[in-house]
């Protein structure tokens, strides 16, 4: 069975990626939906959902659509957790890469330095890097990658031994190709299916890291995220708990999306768990 | 003997992981615009001349670089983490002061994840298939999903806002006095909602992957072997395939060590649970970063100590681990 | 026969819909009686262990028994419910399997995993259960009983495991064991004593044993009846000698044909000529690494030194961790010598930067053991073979127009060459590895353990290709090999390997005839059918 054909078979991979395309069409739709800026007071503060036409998802505590918000923070989410993302593979790559090939003295510094990063509580490092450099979309993307990428390069590491030690990249060695092309040609390109499966997952938790570090107060103050939405409606949760809530359901149904069309990647790419017989 | 050896080199190990914190920190507090004592004082423009000019004398801030770095070091291995501004203490005070419920937040949400989280992965793969099974890894799907801060938030409004069931906020009823058992309760009351918000995630992850890791030791030659001694199944995924799969789940664990001392950052804030997690963002509010930094150094070390815990766990199940790395 | 232990009559296993075929086995009939072994013969897919998984009802999910039954002690095992089988396992079926490594539970004491099988049946008191344990040990050869009873598994070797299993197996005291390929993953010594200790306990119990193997050495030295499986079906079964002296059937006709005589065939004397591979006191050191760990390193390889001519083909024999595997590597320096110097030709490879060596790589050329991992599975195999040349300058459509060529040498078709390597058979693939490795014209041919993993009768066509190709090409080829059948048959001169040396090398015909060294002798009489199947004439 080919890959396309196990990830269409999974029901849940197919609810993520409708969830998904919806999402990111309202991303790429929002400004023309919402041409104004979302920091606007459009109206009465506290206005419950459904209860005014013009907010179908009601005002926040100083009065501003959260339909607005909900639609320019979605832009924001996945504009971060893809950029991060991939800023972390550009630097987990390469490095479990390298590892994995050399080996010997190269590998044991370049774990050490990786499991250094991995034992640091990374979103306390987060907060501190985004902290101090100023929250800015800039210093958000960076310290995301640099909390996220020790387990690509671990992933990355793990795979490039294990092939590196395959007889068809040992055969790669003995016709006299050179070690940047066998990296190249003949092992990258077998790493590829785990690193799409990881990469679809982290840009799930690089989206809950950064609505962690808004809801904190760490989001670049210029742009509207949904984790700020929830943090600013925390005060009156009694009495307008909708405020908080609404955000919260977006960014759980992107995570929720992201993740489940991850695991059928997983499933479509890495057919391991396919048991045979005999 | 391979005990001692394994203690010393983890000893070892995690003095560097410090070292290498408190230099990171070093730079960092460098690699922030503007002046490094302006920095050091937090909330720039308000700390008053005279403690600037101390802050430069201390950290040597008019000498070159390395000296610079010595200086600093050497406060660090005394635990002399700086002075907060704000707070007019001396930050590691301030942060021992409120190490005791963090702990206590941790541990629990810690503990309780990893036995929820097993239990439900194991009992999730022996009903494979079956509408527990559906229903257990739904859950862990949308758990393993949800914002940390968010599911805090909405625990809040229902059982407590709305039910009163639990204590909406803070370690202990204020002005209430107790002592003892009464105190303890009280104590266990106010941490019941933070503890399971905090470890929802991580229960959910273990349960994932023990699931996961039962199935794929169902498929153990072993397993095999101790279906054909004519073992009762129950006794088979006791003791041959839950031991085996729980292994992979102790080491996600350790490596996961870091997120959930990270999480209660979330986790106290929302709850005003009276930790270093609040302070750092008490500390993030006030623009107080020497008390930030501190924090950092100390949550790491807690990490350690995490990550040593379940390398210990991890010996104590399987044989085949003996001496060092 | 009266005293049947094992009646199966007429079995028909279904496979799930997917699968390539609709029955894993159709319509079987075999008897075993007490004291006596049965060995089912089959190549892979046969669906030989699918028999024995039936009888203990351990078959795999979507596997199920459509039609017959298997009789034990007047009772039909595919009408017993879970509780019923549970009883059956253990007390009055015994089972062991083929990976020593990973049948046993690695965190649990070997004495607790055998007081289990007492435990499960509810027999004994814990304290009598591993007192009896101790016994079983001892029973099963093991020295030192006491000591391994409280030992981890990883503590053992692969033959002590498989002591073990056997011990477990046999707690009961069961009237038939099953013993799925029990000795396929243990070297030959270790494989001649595990056979001789199964017949002992059959011997000394009147056990009926359910041998189910691939190996006809095996059958030979320990079936007294033999069945012989083809895709499901039960080609012919009888007894030992009758099957083996006068096979009835094709198919065993051709299995037996395939296997490989231990007698040397007689070879014309070789002029001596300039070596084309010369390896002189070559040694390989492994030391443990990292930063804080020390202690002292393993001899992979101990100053192994030996020459191969043009034409000709050495053997190099020896068990696993014998070291055969890392002089082969050494040669291409896939692993890096510590001593001594390799050889090609004039050349000394040992000298030269991996820079500098990379332009004489295609000199010395390698076909690999694992034909399903020794081809990229994401390009082309046009593509796979073309690529050495490429990397040492030919143009690329000059190259994959010799792909080609090369892929009509190996006896596949040149429309091969568009295709991917998953397209294709083990043997399939094999040769294009050949092809692969002959794409660069090399003068000498590493071939490590190139036929193990493949069913014998693909193995006897890729010899034949292995012979040809160097008849045609002239190459030298050093043959490295565990299974000395295909040695004997292959080599013009062997070297033994033992512990990293060369303890015994000469030529083929006279080292079988007259071995010198103690440990060749051993191996020469641990070849499992030895002297039975040597007597078969070839048809």
């Amino acid at each position: 069975m080919s890959g396309l054909a196990r990830f269409a078979r999974n029901r849940g991979a197919l609810i993520g990626l409708v969830l998904l395309v919806l999402l990111i069409a309202v991303a790429l739709l929002g400004p023309s939906l919402y041409p104004t800026s979302p920091w606007r007071l459009v109206g009465r503060p506290f206005m419950a959902p459904f209860a005014m036409d013009r907010f179908p998802l009601g005002t926040d505590t100083l009065g501003r659509d959260i339909a607005a918000g909900l639609v320019h923070g979605a832009r924001v989410s996945l504009l971060i957790g893809l950029v991060s993302t991939l800023v972390s593979l550009m630097i987990g790559v390469p490095v479990g890469a390298l590892a994995g090939y050399l080996g010997g003295v190269a590998d044991d510094l370049l774990m050490r330095f990786t499991e250094f990063f991995q034992t640091i509580p990374s979103f306390a490092l987060a907060i501190v890097i985004v902290a101090i450099l100023q929250p800015s979309l800039t210093s958000i993307v960076i310290a995301i990658a640099i909390v996220s990428w020790p387990p690509v390069a671990r992933l990355v590491r793990g795979e490039v031994m294990s092939l590196r030690s395959r007889e068809y990249v040992l055969a790669a060695v003995t016709v006299g190709q050179s070690t940047p092309r066998i990296i190249l040609t003949q092992v990258l390109p077998n790493t590829v299916a785990p690193i799409v499966v990881m990469g679809s997952l982290m840009v799930a938790s690089a989206i809950l890291l950064e609505s962690s570090l808004s809801f904190l107060g760490l989001g670049d103050p210029n742009l509207m995220t949904w984790g700020y939405m929830v943090g600013a409606g925390r005060t009156r949760l009694l009495d307008a708990w909708w405020i908080s809530f609404l955000p919260g359901l977006a960014i759980f149904l992107t995570v929720l999306a992201l993740n489940l069309v991850g695991e059928g990647l997983n499933d479509a790419l890495n057919p391991r768990l396919a048991r045979g017989r005999d | 003997m391979g005990l001692i050896r394994f203690l010393a080199l983890r000893l070892g190990k995690g003095i560097l992981v410090l070292f290498a914190i408190a230099v990171l920190n070093f730079l960092l507090v460098r690699a922030a615009p503007g002046d490094p004592a302006q920095v050091m004082a937090g909330e720039a423009g308000a700390a008053d001349a005279v403690f600037l000019e101390q802050l430069r004398e201390r950290f040597g801030l008019d000498r070159p670089l390395p000296e610079q770095l010595w200086v600093y070091i050497k406060g660090y291995s005394t635990l002399d983490l700086g002075f907060s501004y704000r707070q007019q203490r001396p930050v590691a005070e301030v942060i021992f002061e409120r190490l005791p419920a963090t702990l206590l937040l941790t541990g629990a949400a810690f503990g309780l994840s990893l036995v929820l989280g097993v239990v439900l992965g194991a009992l999730a793969a022996r009903r494979v298939g079956r509408a527990s099974d559906s229903a257990i890894t739904v859950a862990a799907l949308i758990f393993y999903a949800t914002p940390l801060f968010w599911i805090a938030l909405m625990s809040q409004v229902v059982f407590s806002l709305k039910l009163g069931w639990l204590p909406n906020v803070g370690y202990e009823t204020i002005g209430a006095n107790l002592t003892g058992a009464a105190r303890a309760l009280d104590i266990g009351r106010h941490l019941v909602l933070p503890a399971v918000t905090l470890g929802l995630f991580f229960t959910a992850l273990y349960a994932r992957m023990m699931r996961a890791s039962m199935l794929e030791v169902a498929g153990a030659d072993f397993v095999k072997t101790a279906h054909a001694k004519g073992l009762s199944p129950a006794v088979v995924t006791r003791r041959h395939m839950a031991r085996n799969a729980i292994l992979p789940v102790v080491t996600l664990a350790g490596v996961q060590a870091g997120q959930l001392v990270g999480g209660a950052v979330l986790t106290e804030t929302v709850f005003a649970w009276p930790g270093i997690g609040r302070l750092m963002y008490e500390a993030l509010v006030q623009r107080d970063y020497s008390v930030l930094l501190g924090v950092f150094f100390i949550s790491s070390a807690m990490v350690i100590l995490f990550n040593l815990v379940t390398d210990l766990l991890y010996r104590v199940v399987d044989p085949r681990i003996e001496g060092g790395a | 026969m009266a005293d049947a232990v094992l009646e199966i009559r007429n079995l028909t296993l279904a496979l799930p819909a997917q699968a390539d075929r609709p029955h894993a086995v159709s319509g079987i009939d075999l008897t075993i009686g007490a004291g006596e072994t049965l060995c089912i013969v089959g190549e892979s897919g046969s669906g030989k262990s699918m028999c024995a998984h039936a009888v203990m009802g351990l078959l795999p999910k979507g596997v199920r028994p459509e039609s017959g039954e298997i009789r034990l002690g007047g009772r039909d095992l595919l009408k017993l419910g879970p509780a019923a089988l549970r009883d059956v396992r253990g007390r009055e079926v015994g089972m062991i399997f083929q990976e020593p490594m990973t049948s046993l539970n690695p965190l649990m004491r070997v004495a607790d995993q055998i007081a289990e099988t007492f435990e499960a049946h509810g027999l004994l008191s814990r304290a009598e259960r591993l007192e009896r344990a101790v016994t079983l040990l001892d029973e099963v050869g093991l020295p030192d009983p006491a000591r391994i009873a409280r030992a981890y598994p990883h503590e053992l070797s692969g033959g002590q495991r498989q002591r073990v299993m056997i011990a477990a197996a046999l707690a009961l005291g069961p009237k038939l064991l099953i013993a799925d390929e029990p000795t396929t993953a243990l070297d030959v010594t270790t494989q001649a004593q595990i056979l001789r200790l199964i017949d002992r306990l059959r011997h000394d119990h009147g056990t009926a044993v359910l041998f189910i193997t691939h190996d006809f050495g095996v059958v030979a030295e320990i079936a007294d009846r033999i069945a012989v499986l083809q895709q499901g079906l039960l080609v012919e079964e009888g007894a030992a000698d009758a099957v083996l002296s006068a096979p009835r059937h094709d198919y065993t006709r051709r299995l037996l044909a395939a296997v490989p005589s231990l007698v040397p065939p007689r070879r014309p004397e070789r002029a001596a000529g300039a070596p084309a591979l010369a390896v002189q006191a070559v040694t390989k050191v492994y030391k443990p690494r990292g930063f804080l760990v020390k202690g002292r390193g393993v001899k992979a390889v101990d100053s192994v030194s030996f020459d191969i001519a043009r034409g000709e083909t050495l053997g190099l024999v020896g068990e696993s961790g014998s070291g055969k595997s890392t002089v082969g590597r050494c040669c291409l320096r896939l692993v890096e010598p510590d001593e001594g110097t390799v050889r090609v030709g004039e050349l000394a490879v040992t000298g030269l930067s991996v820079r500098a060596l990379r332009p004489h790589r295609r000199r010395i050329q390698m076909v690999f053991q694992d034909p399903f991992a020794s081809l990229n599975p994401r390009r082309k195999v046009g593509r796979i073979i073309a690529e050495g040349p490429i990397a040492q300058g030919v143009p690329r459509a000059k190259a994959e127009e010799r792909a080609r060529d090369l892929l009509s040498l190996v006896g596949l078709s040149a429309g091969a060459a568009e295709r991917y390597p998953h397209e294709f058979s083990g043997g399939q693939r094999q040769r294009i590895g050949i092809a692969r490795a002959l794409a660069l014209d090399p003068e000498v041919l590493v071939a490590d353990e190139a036929v193990s993993a493949l069913d014998v009768s693909v193995q006897a066509q890729i010899l034949e290709l292995l012979k040809d190709v160097q008849g045609k090409l002239g190459l030298a080829i050093l043959f490295i090999t565990h299974d000395l059948r295909v040695a004997a048959q292959i080599c013009d001169r062997i070297a033994v390997m033992q512990r990293g040396a060369i303890v015994e090398m000469g030529p083929t015909e006279a080292l079988f005839a007259n071995p010198a060294h103690d440990y060749t002798r051993q191996l020469l009489a641990a070849v499992p059918g030895g002297r039975r199947l040597a007597s078969i004439p070839a048809p």
